[in-house]
């Protein structure tokens, strides 16, 4: 049995959001350093702000971006962990000490509908928990930005539909988030599951490493199918054109009923924010 | 490339074509949702913003030793069903925002405002060009508060010029 302090979730919790803010993953940035070389003009220039900008948020501490998110949490938990304390309680207020020590924006409001006060910490966090064997505490983290997270989609199709149909589907999400989703994009795609599963599993591809392929041949290939008719759009960084439009495709299935073939569409900006810790 | 200042003129924008790259420098009013939606629902302008530029963006807390948080521009479509009236109602001549506008929009800007486009996702570029920030309006809506910026070149697209030609 391995002993987890709630404190230290707390605080590896906040120092995970600081980080994140500031540093892109080096998969992405290294994604992003490869397209300038695809890009020519306009595309490139702005390629060239892109990494500068990146550059600029690691080494003087401005955040990536002023939209520094809701936070996002996918937590593994071990059947051989014991956590001393209330775990969800510890992630919050991780995030809170984060957003407030790493001077980041505080984005939630309290009431969706009516009042949307913002609840001035960030929290609730979104926190979604498995349990797998062993005695290891996983956590990732997101910090997902609202520009791109509004232009997702979900359908539930029915099962007689072919793949071109999931395809136009997804190609279709993708030409609608345009440019106030900040491309080029990073797509997080859940098959299978149900209503609320599929999404989950959409965001939760959005953690995949770049160049790691699903690990179902059928799904790879769809994903290098995918990411081609992407960039064949043209919509290019800031949907002001070019040759890359989406840094990745990243598809996670998972069974479902066999009436429903629910499909989620979860769009990252190229600022694709998100971390792993593991305890 | 052209180097612009505020405050704009029409004279001073007349022969600048969608497409061109600017860097903006002089004084610029950040504002988005909750702040369109007081002043046009509540029909309330305590600010004169005729002929100034207004930049739909709220910034991240600036950091001590910083002049600014980070500060790129957000969804401008998020505005498009106050926009109309603002314009109207301030005489404002440039908004700078991420992504299209409604029809409504493109036309209620026909011949008043250009419209800029800046970079999305890149905050912290743009926090460098901020050389003072200071709250003028609506303290109480924090980040969603109208801040008062100084700004020297920031990098700029037009997205539809005062003609009305665009390039989204």
């Amino acid at each position: 049995m391995k002993i987890i302090e709630a404190k230290k979730i707390t605080n590896i919790v906040s120092k995970m959001c600081i980080k994140a803010a500031h540093e892109l993953p080096a998969d992405i940035l290294l994604a992003i350093k490869k397209s300038e070389l695809k890009q020519t003009g306009l595309a490139k220039h702005i390629t060239k702000l892109m990494l500068e900008n990146a550059k600029i948020a690691k080494t003087e501490l401005y955040p990536l971006c002023q939209d520094t998110g809701s936070a996002v949490l996918f937590v593994e938990i071990g059947n051989k962990v014991f956590i001393k304390g209330n775990i969800t309680k510890a992630i919050n207020a991780g995030i809170k000490q984060g957003y407030k020590e790493g001077y980041l924006r505080k984005s939630i409001v309290k009431d969706p509908l009516f009042k949307r006060k913002n609840t001035n910490d960030n929290t609730p966090a979104i926190i979604h928990y498995s349990f797998k064997d062993g005695d290891k505490l996983k956590i990732s983290l997101l910090l997902k930005g609202a520009g791109s997270e509004n232009k997702s989609v979900l359908k539930m199709f029915a099962p007689s539909a072919s793949v071109q149909d999931i395809k136009d589907f997804i190609l279709s999400a993708v030409k609608n988030a345009g440019a106030s989703a900040c491309p080029p994009f990073i797509i997080g795609i859940g098959i299978g599951g149900n209503f609320e599963r599929s999404s989950q599993l959409a965001k939760k591809a959005l953690l995949r490493k770049i160049n790691n392929f699903n690990k179902n041949k059928l799904y790879a290939e769809l994903e290098k199918d995918l990411l081609k008719e992407i960039n064949k759009t043209k919509i290019g960084p800031q949907g002001l054109g070019g040759n890359v439009s989406a840094l990745a495709v990243f598809i996670e299935q998972e069974p479902c009923h066999t009436a429903s073939l629910p499909v989620a569409v979860n769009i990252s900006c190229h600022v694709s924010r998100h971390i792993t810790e593991v305890l | 490339m052209n180097n612009l200042k505020t405050p704009l003129t029409l004279e001073k924008i007349k022969n600048i074509k969608a497409g061109t790259q600017i860097f903006l420098s002089g004084t610029i009013f950040s504002m988005r949702d909750k702040a369109h939606k007081k002043m046009v629902e509540e029909d309330f302008y305590p600010l004169n913003l005729k002929n100034q530029t207004i930049f739909y963006m709220g910034p991240s807390p600036t950091r001590p030793g910083h002049k600014s948080g980070s500060c790129g521009p957000t969804t401008s479509a998020r505005m498009d069903k106050w926009t109309p009236t603002f314009i109207k109602k301030t005489g404002i001549i440039c908004i700078i925002g991420k992504g299209q506008r409604s029809q409504a929009v493109k036309e209620a800007m026909k011949g008043k405002v250009i419209y800029l486009l800046a970079f999305g996702g890149l905050g912290a570029l743009y926090a460098k060009c901020v050389k003072k920030s200071e709250v003028v309006l609506f303290k109480e809506l924090g980040c969603e508060a109208v801040y008062k910026l100084e700004v020297e070149n920031m990098p700029l697209i037009v997205a539809q010029d005062i003609k009305g030609e665009s390039i989204l």
